[in-house]
């Protein structure tokens, strides 16, 4: 079986400076696979070459078996990968669902009469959002007026709607509290139960460990492992996100200091 | 689902008063409540004011503003200004009345001819905006100066003074006087054709903002550019042809005013920019684009027009109408401010 998304020993350079070294994971349809790594791990670089914004220097990139180099984000997109950023998700003065179609308008009538179809558009908002468990009553309201994990899950309902096989999460849980990050997990295991493939990005173990099936460890631009979710305990994870070895000489010194 | 929980709470909240939220979240309210008091005060203050003849003449008045501040509000919420759009009115009108006097056209294809160079200007207001990432205030503003040089000069160079008349002897000029700079007599006054101008131009506005895909462009440009990228929101086509619609607003100005008066000033227009904006956000328009009204923006242009003549009428020194339009632009700022919040409430 080939898998949904692949990435074979991919590297990136900025001129002299290699943000991402030999990096190998795969994505399946119907399962979380979780980035983690500190500031500067290569998350970033990944996920940009992922989504379309830059383009890897080595390796290989596949999705559905065939290799593909992706010129701008709207490629990506049309080959069902969305990317869903943590500050770039929505238009907060903009009605929620206006937001929802933004781009995709559904519209009636033809020539210069097109008009918005806007009854369909709030009600296939309305349902989509539903079925994600999303309840909001109104979606004529403006998407300032949600919290900031409830515009993550419009974000969320979006790509699910228009197809998105696969979905790359960036941070969605990092600006928010405790509650709030854990209704966006919540979402994304309801993307991942719909079949969809997850790239979910975090520094932060105690989001990813929940939901993930698999772990990729960034440091240093160079992947440390893949890890299935049975291979690895969360102390485990957080150990080797935080430098493992580094973070226990740190100990020690504080320790020692005192 | 357990999952409605945090949702629903702001829900409740919304349930309680939402027919008020509803009513306030309109950007065109607070303009209709300024509208509503101009109009009762000078009706009382006033004789003149509530007659017909008074009433053709602030229609009037209000009508080319009205024009220019719909085209300028649809602009702003696309997150643009246009400094050059005053400037613009006198410039088309140039264009066409030189052709028409000095090189004996046909009004209809000079009309023609000066609405081709004013898509070319918006076109061109929008490309540099785009193209270097500049400030729209910045780059219109340099538009706007070498237009007003341009009017001043080529004019002078072309009649030896700074204006041009004689519109009345060339070909073409009654036809397009009629569609253009016509009256309706209505109860013995006369209305000016150009009310009807503005209120077409403003249902049309309106209806390409609330209920076309372009229009949900405009107000995605002009609330967050990068997430309207993102989501594949065709953004410099969006931006240049708002730019444009301004541009041709500017030119249905300047031929009403060109076939009206049959002359034309090389230096009219100019200052007019700013009270195309003014009417714009006393119309509930945001100077940060991503909100507003082309309804807004018509009801501004209308207090603007009511409140020049109000004050003609009851024989203040003119003078007070500028510390009234203070006023009103401070409210509706601090209005518009108010609801900016509300809409970003929670983060």
């Amino acid at each position: 079986m080939t898998a949904l998304m692949e990435v074979r020993d991919v590297g990136k350079s900025y001129g002299s400076v290699i943000a991402l070294r030999e990096v190998s994971a795969v994505v399946d349809a119907g399962e979380v696979i979780c980035v983690l790594g500190d500031n500067g791990a290569g998350k970033s670089t990944l996920i940009k070459i992922l989504a379309g914004v830059h383009q890897h220097d080595t390796g290989e990139f596949l999705v559905e078996g065939t290799p593909v180099r992706f010129d701008s984000p709207r490629d990506a997109l049309a080959a069902g990968i969305a990317t869903v950023y943590q500050d770039l998700a929505v238009v907060p003065l903009m009605s929620v669902w206006r937001n929802f179609f933004l781009g995709s308008e559904p519209t009636v009538g033809f020539g210069p009469l097109r008009m918005l179809d806007r009854r369909t558009g709030r009600q296939v908002t309305k349902r989509a959002l539903a079925e994600m468990g999303i309840d909001l009553r109104d979606v004529e309201q403006p998407v300032g007026t949600l919290s900031g994990g409830e515009r993550q899950c419009v974000a969320i309902a979006r790509a699910v709607h228009f197809g998105a096989k696969v979905l790359i999460l960036d941070e969605p849980t990092a600006a928010l509290g405790v509650k709030q990050a854990g209704v966006v997990l919540r979402y994304v295991a309801q993307a991942r139960d719909r079949g969809l493939g997850v790239v979910l990005i975090t520094h932060n173990p105690h989001h990813a460990y929940p939901v993930g099936d698999r772990f990729l460890l960034l440091n240093r631009g160079r992947s440390l492992g893949c890890h299935d979710k049975a291979d690895i305990t969360l102390a485990e994870l957080t150990r080797q996100m935080a430098g493992g070895a580094e973070l226990e000489a740190l100990e020690h010194e504080l320790r020692a200091g005192q | 689902m357990t999952t409605t929980e945090t949702v629903a709470r702001p829900d409740e909240r919304l349930a309680s008063t939402r027919i008020l939220d509803r009513l306030v979240v309109r950007p065109e309210v607070g303009a209709l409540l300024g509208a509503v008091l101009v109009f009762v005060f000078f009706s009382v203050v006033t004789e003149q004011f509530l007659s017909v003849g008074g009433v053709a003449t602030w229609l009037d008045d209000a009508s080319t503003l009205g024009i220019m501040a719909v085209a300028v509000a649809l602009l702003m919420i696309g997150g643009e200004f246009d400094l050059s759009a005053g400037v613009m009115t006198a410039s088309t009108a140039l264009v066409t009345a030189l052709l028409a006097t000095q090189a004996g056209w046909n009004v209809w294809l000079a009309l023609l001819v000066s609405l081709v160079f004013a898509l070319a200007v918006g076109a061109f207001n929008g490309w540099m905006v785009l193209r270097t990432g500049l400030p729209s205030f910045i780059v219109t503003l340099g538009t706007f100066l070498a237009l007003q040089g341009l009017n001043l000069g080529v004019t002078r160079l072309v009649t030896g003074s700074v204006q041009v008349s004689g519109m009345r002897r060339t070909d073409g000029y009654e036809s397009a006087g009629s569609v253009f700079a016509s009256t309706i007599d209505i109860g013995g006054t006369a209305f000016p054709v150009s009310i009807l101008w503005w209120v077409a131009v403003t249902a049309a506005a309106a209806w390409l903002l609330t209920r076309t895909r372009f229009g949900n462009w405009i107000f995605a440009v002009g609330g967050s550019a990068p997430s309207a990228r993102a989501v594949g929101v065709p953004l410099g086509r969006t931006k240049i042809l708002l730019f444009m619609g301004t541009a041709v607003a500017a030119w249905l100005v300047g031929s009403i005013n060109i076939l009206r008066f049959a002359s034309v000033q090389a230096n009219q227009g100019i200052g007019l920019e700013f009270q195309y904006i003014i009417a714009a956000v006393i119309g509930g328009c945001l100077l940060t684009g991503g909100f507003g009204s082309a309804v807004g923006a018509a009801i501004g242009a209308l207090i603007f027009g009511m409140a020049r003549q109000g004050i003609v009428y009851a024989q203040w020194d003119s003078d007070w109408f500028m510390l009234f339009l203070g006023v009103m632009l401070l409210s509706a700022v601090l209005v518009n401010n108010a609801f900016r919040r509300r809409a970003e409430r929670v983060r």
